[in-house]
């Protein structure tokens, strides 16, 4: 079964049909990119998938479990991670502590324990040090640990907001425009980093971008959304040759 | 001796911390036993006390939560009151009674903080802020109109707990709790709210809770002030606990920083001793006092005056590694 199932998703802002009729599979350990013209509603797919909008109608399930009409800190914790297209980082925390929120909801220690700084504290706090400083090192961003995020290059702000949400330990992650203003040289980079997360932390990633040349490198299907509507979806490299995708693009 | 030295070097600064917090203390004894701050001076201690414990405490809400409270004098009011109406009618030895009034103080505070901030927290901002103040100003006019706490008049006959070392103590405690507080994962969730509420969902941070959890310390807090200030004074009077206070409280935090600990602890002595030290100038302190806020305020914030401060800190670093070397 397939670790992600969408079923007719769709949501009106008044009259607006923002997406109507989405539904997609996604494997476990897949690369699957979400793409479309700007408008399209594909981060509106994001929001509905993370619960910050609530489906007017339609499903999804993560692993099964229906995870309709939830709250983002409930899907979250079942297992959807998201990045932001606008980099959304807690700016005025170290780089270090970024990924410590993101390792939140895995300590165990209560309000008692963090207030009198009880050993289990000192115990899972070293525990989750590590394990920070192990996930930053990933990324190239361990040096960095101690600066304060928004003094980070953009590149690396974009790094660190991937490192962020896979230190909520998800089964899927959602990547909202990654590439956005990165050079070509960055881009690349940023491909490889990609496959290596997915290679390494066997995790699914469900990615929204408009650079085709990281869709066409690294995605191994596509949905293209068009006007909020499914435009076409299937393997990469058929998707992006279809006329349709091509005029959608483009215009006539 | 090796493994001193190791945990001398990690937790350096959390040493110097307690060695500064026991000379404080010290000195300011010697300074009352030895009558140098005469009765005045010394009559100020628990004030400033009081001060730093109302100012760390508004601070985790302001400084770390981000959120904007006008309410503080609130809380600081329901703690002494239940403090005080504890210590006037039950019949212990001090030693037992005055700490049991600041945890009862601090604890219906705390449950004030509970009842306003449960419908409160779903907002943010300003409406937040319009909320606590329109707080404060309902709980000082029900203990207005109301028998039991002595009403417009005042309560009376309060015993004269409060002293400097009990003060001193409370205002220990209450950094200490909130600076591990802060540095703990649940202080990481809440300055995470601060810096992003949208991304702090979306890493699965229970928002409200949290909230919830940082007005209820901080009321807490605020609460058990109130009761050192109710033995302080040995009356209380509901028009003390006005909207003037709680901004009393709001201006010490943003001078001495948002998000900063020991600069609102120098801020709460800086604001306390400020009016006193302006007595003899009689009819123009309250203009001076007005002055110098607004001196220290843009002194504060101007960057070529941080760019000052920070040549006399480097300076002075480096003074010290010479002196060590």
């Amino acid at each position: 079964m397939a670790l992600l199932t969408v079923k007719n998703l769709g949501i009106n802002f008044g009259g607006l049909k923002a997406v109507d009729d989405f539904s997609v599979n996604i494997e476990k350990g897949m690369l699957y990119g979400l793409i479309g013209p700007n408008g399209a509603g594909k981060t509106t797919v994001f929001n509905l998938l993370t619960g910050v909008y609530k489906p007017s109608t339609g499903t999804f399930r993560l692993d099964g479990e229906l995870l309709n009409g939830k709250s983002p800190i409930e899907i979250n914790r079942m297992g959807i991670a998201r990045t932001f297209q606008n980099i959304r980082l807690f700016s005025n925390m170290s780089v270090l502590d970024n990924v410590k929120v993101g390792l939140h909801n895995h300590q165990t220690y209560n309000i008692f324990d963090g207030v009198f700084h009880t050993p289990k504290y000192v115990r899972e706090e070293k525990a989750m040090d590590k394990e920070a400083e192990e996930l930053l090192k990933v990324f190239d961003l361990d040096k960095e640990k101690d600066f304060r995020s928004f003094n980070l290059p953009y590149g690396k702000q974009r790094k660190l907001e991937i490192a962020r949400a896979l230190a909520t330990k998800p089964k899927l992650l959602l990547l909202d425009e990654p590439a956005a203003g990165m050079n070509p040289n960055e881009t690349e980079e940023l491909m490889s980093t990609i496959r290596f997360v997915r290679d390494n932390f066997d995790m699914t990633i469900l990615l929204i971008e408009h650079d085709m040349r990281l869709v066409g490198g690294i995605c191994e299907e596509v949905t293209v959304l068009n006007f909020g509507t499914e435009l076409a979806q299937g393997k990469t490299s058929e998707v992006l040759n279809d006329p349709r995708v091509i005029t959608a693009y483009l215009g006539e | 001796m090796e493994n001193f030295k190791n945990l001398l070097r990690t937790k350096k600064k959390t040493v110097i911390s307690v060695i500064i917090g026991i000379a404080a203390f010290i000195i300011c004894n010697i300074l009352i036993k030895s009558g140098v701050l005469g009765r005045q001076g010394a009559g100020l201690l628990v004030p400033i006390c009081i001060n730093i414990m109302l100012a760390v405490s508004l601070n985790l809400i302001v400084g770390f939560l981000g959120e904007l409270s006008l309410g503080h004098a609130g809380f600081m009011s329901v703690g002494a009151y239940a403090g005080c109406l504890f210590t006037i009618h039950a019949n212990l030895p001090t030693v037992i009674e005055f700490p049991l009034a600041l945890i009862i103080g601090g604890l219906t505070a705390a449950i004030f903080g509970v009842i306003i901030g449960l419908p409160a927290l779903r907002l943010n901002g300003d409406y937040l802020a319009i909320v606590t103040l329109a707080f404060g100003e309902i709980i000082r006019s029900i203990i207005n109109s109301l028998d039991f706490t002595g009403g417009a008049g005042g309560l009376k006959g309060i015993n004269k707990f409060s002293n400097f070392n009990v003060a001193y103590i409370a205002a220990i405690i209450t950094i200490v709790v909130i600076v591990n507080l802060v540095n703990s994962r649940h202080g990481r969730a809440i300055t995470a709210i601060r810096d992003n509420i949208i991304s702090a969902e979306a890493m699965g941070i229970n928002v409200v809770f949290y909230k919830l959890i940082s007005f209820v310390m901080a009321a807490f807090f605020a609460g058990a002030a109130g009761v050192l200030y109710g033995h302080h004074l040995a009356i209380l009077k509901p028009g003390t606990f006005d909207f003037n206070k709680s901004i009393e409280i709001l201006v010490i935090v943003v001078l001495g920083g948002m998000g900063s600990i020991p600069g609102s602890i120098i801020a709460a002595i800086i604001i306390t001793l400020l009016p006193e030290l302006l007595r003899d100038l009689s009819d123009y302190r309250m203009l001076i006092y007005s002055i110098a806020l607004i001196v220290m305020m843009l002194s504060n914030s101007s960057p070529k005056f941080a760019d000052f401060r920070e040549k006399i800190a480097s300076k002075f670093r480096r003074k010290t590694r010479k002196e060590a070397a």
